[in-house]
């Protein structure tokens, strides 16, 4: 398999509970791949750890691409909206990986961010302050400069958040488009259907990875099932993991055999939250 | 033409004839040049409040530089520098290492460093001193100071124009720029806009005082983002009223015989009570609210 990003064995606490819990696998190049989960399930974690923005515990992830290539669609809480920015160099920072604090930008370049704009549909909102926008308006500008990324890695969180139904209707037809181009697109999404009609690929994710490959298999009540019944709150008298490095490895390693795409991966744990919610 | 004359002579004479009034304007000015840009990119950082702190943190640094210099610009300006440089650096590395935020552990840094600094010049020198060194005396900068100042104003433009796009996405939109340009990236920005906030203290800690430093730095600022939309237009509106507020300081310092520094400071706060009632973004164009246009 040709893998964009792999995990080795991933596990991301926070005060020593894992978020993220001995993932294992990997986003094959090319694919579209949804995370989907219960809140708190760790979705939003694994990608900022994809992204080095958290540090992991234990494990590691391996990125074969140039860190510059993957693009990433925070959760819009973290930008300041009314940062007094023209739409318009909003979607220029787009450059920025290629271009850097230095590099000029020309009239082909700003004609380039005119395109994105509309094909986001804000056509004729170039001119405009960030701070006029909605939030769902100010989502689709950060899908335009994503769009001048030319990025081999997207990486999405929510990004339908306070989205009209026209609008998600357009930025999936981008993912699409992406897809088609051969790039590695994971979205952390909530829409069930929105996951069955345009992912390929699902991760099902409760702190563990409940199953991880073709979407028809993966969304199937069972496992979802399983993922609904991750207890939220942490056991604060968890007993420490001993799960050893080299036995999930292994695991992972005899379902390669089994399984043509990805890693549909059943966690051996006794304590872990899926499996104490299910028995309560 | 009498009435002319004798606004030139109000206005622009006090500046003919002293020597000290025009090395004092020209040290306003350049402390607007380099600080009230300095001051609108903390604003948007939400860090209004990290000036004042900073401003206090630099005081262990200029006791130290007196202890063993006296009373010499050269010698309180690395002192305070090297102070501030080093509380920013000591607040980044434990909010990077511990789960407070930066402006918590700065917030419980600064205040020990001040009162270090306090407690050093009070065993080494008289009260005089320490007021000195709080409050500053604009009127009393020499050439050496004017070069200081100007170099430092100098370098905060040419900083600011020279980084100005990384700076604003470092401020705009930090997560997007680590992905980018790994974690040192964005780090490198930060750290030189920091470094230039420093800079800027300490060289105005010896014309208005280290607690009035950061006054000229923020009132422009904050009223400043009341006027405009766009970034380089609220940079160029701090560092008019910054001006305005200096000469205007000046001027009234020169003929009410009071101390310049706070002067200077009220003005900027009367400026800054003026854009809060008049800007577009203010009081009074709410109150004077035209009708709504078609949807």
């Amino acid at each position: 398999m040709n893998a964009a990003i792999s995990l080795e064995n991933l596990t991301v606490s926070y005060r020593r509970h894992p978020a993220l819990h001995h993932v294992n696998g990997a986003f094959e190049r090319g694919s579209l791949t949804a995370i989907v989960g219960p809140n708190g399930a760790g979705k939003s974690t694994l990608l900022k750890s994809m992204l080095g923005l958290v540090r992991c515990n234990d494990g590691r992830v391996i990125t074969h691409v140039q860190a510059h290539r993957i693009a990433y669609l925070p959760q819009q809480a973290e930008i300041d909206r009314s940062f007094p920015i023209s739409v318009l160099d909003c979607v220029l920072l787009g450059y920025w990986q290629a271009k850097g604090n230095w590099g000029g930008i020309d009239a082909a370049m700003s004609a380039r961010a005119r395109q994105a704009l509309a094909a986001v549909g804000l056509d004729g909102f170039a001119g405009r302050p960030l701070s006029s926008l909605s939030v769902g308006q100010f989502q689709r500008v950060l899908f335009a400069r994503i769009l001048l990324q030319d990025a081999e890695v997207i990486l999405l969180d929510e990004p339908f958040n306070a989205i009209d139904a026209r609008t998600t209707g357009d930025l999936l037809r981008i993912i699409s488009a992406w897809h088609a181009e051969r790039r590695t697109v994971i979205a952390v999404l909530h829409d069930h259907d929105q996951v069955r009609r345009a992912f390929p690929q699902t991760l099902l994710l409760a702190r563990n990875v409940v199953a991880w490959g073709d979407t028809d298999e993966v969304m199937c009540e069972a496992n979802l099932q399983r993922a609904r019944a991750m207890a939220e709150a942490v056991d604060e008298h968890a007993d420490v993991c001993e799960v050893s490095e080299a036995e999930v490895l292994a695991l992972s390693h005899e379902h390669e055999h089994e399984h043509a795409h990805g890693h549909a991966h059943v966690h051996p744990h006794t304590h872990a939250a899926p499996a104490k919610g299910a028995a309560q | 033409m009498s009435l002319l004359s004798s606004l030139h002579q109000f206005a622009i004479e006090p500046f003919q004839e002293f020597s000290f009034m025009r090395r004092a304007l020209v040290a306003a000015f350049a402390l607007a040049l380099g600080s009230a840009p300095l001051g609108v990119l903390l604003t948007l950082r939400r860090m209004s409040l990290f000036g004042e702190a900073l401003s206090h943190a630099v005081l262990p640094g200029v006791a130290v530089g007196f202890i063993f210099f006296g009373l010499s610009l050269p010698a309180l300006s690395v002192g305070g520098f090297v102070a501030g440089v080093l509380v920013v650096a000591i607040a980044g590395w434990i909010s990077r290492h511990t789960e407070l935020k930066e402006d918590a552990s700065l917030a419980a840094i600064y205040v020990v460093a001040l009162a270090l600094g306090v407690i050093l010049i009070s065993r080494h020198g008289t009260q005089l001193d320490l007021l000195h060194i709080l409050f500053g005396n604009v009127l009393g900068v020499d050439s050496e100071g004017l070069v200081l100042i100007g170099g430092v104003a100098s370098i905060s433009v040419l900083g600011i124009a020279a980084l100005y796009r990384g700076l604003l996405l470092e401020s705009f939109d930090p997560s997007y720029m680590a992905v980018g340009g790994g974690r040192s990236g964005g780090a490198i920005y930060q750290q030189v806009f920091l470094m230039l906030v420093v800079m800027n203290l300490v060289a105005s800690f010896q014309t208005l005082g280290t607690l009035m430093a950061v006054g000229l730095m923020m009132l422009p600022a904050v009223s400043a983002r009341l006027w405009h939309d766009t970034l380089p237009a609220q940079l160029c509106n701090s560092v008019l009223q910054a001006a305005l507020a200096g000469y205007a300081g000046l001027l009234i310092s020169y003929y009410a015989s009071v101390p310049s520094g706070p002067v200077i400071i009220v003005c900027a706060g009367v400026l800054y009570a003026a854009s809060l009632l008049l800007a577009p973004r203010g009081w009074l164009p709410r109150l004077l609210r035209r009708p709504h246009l078609q949807a």
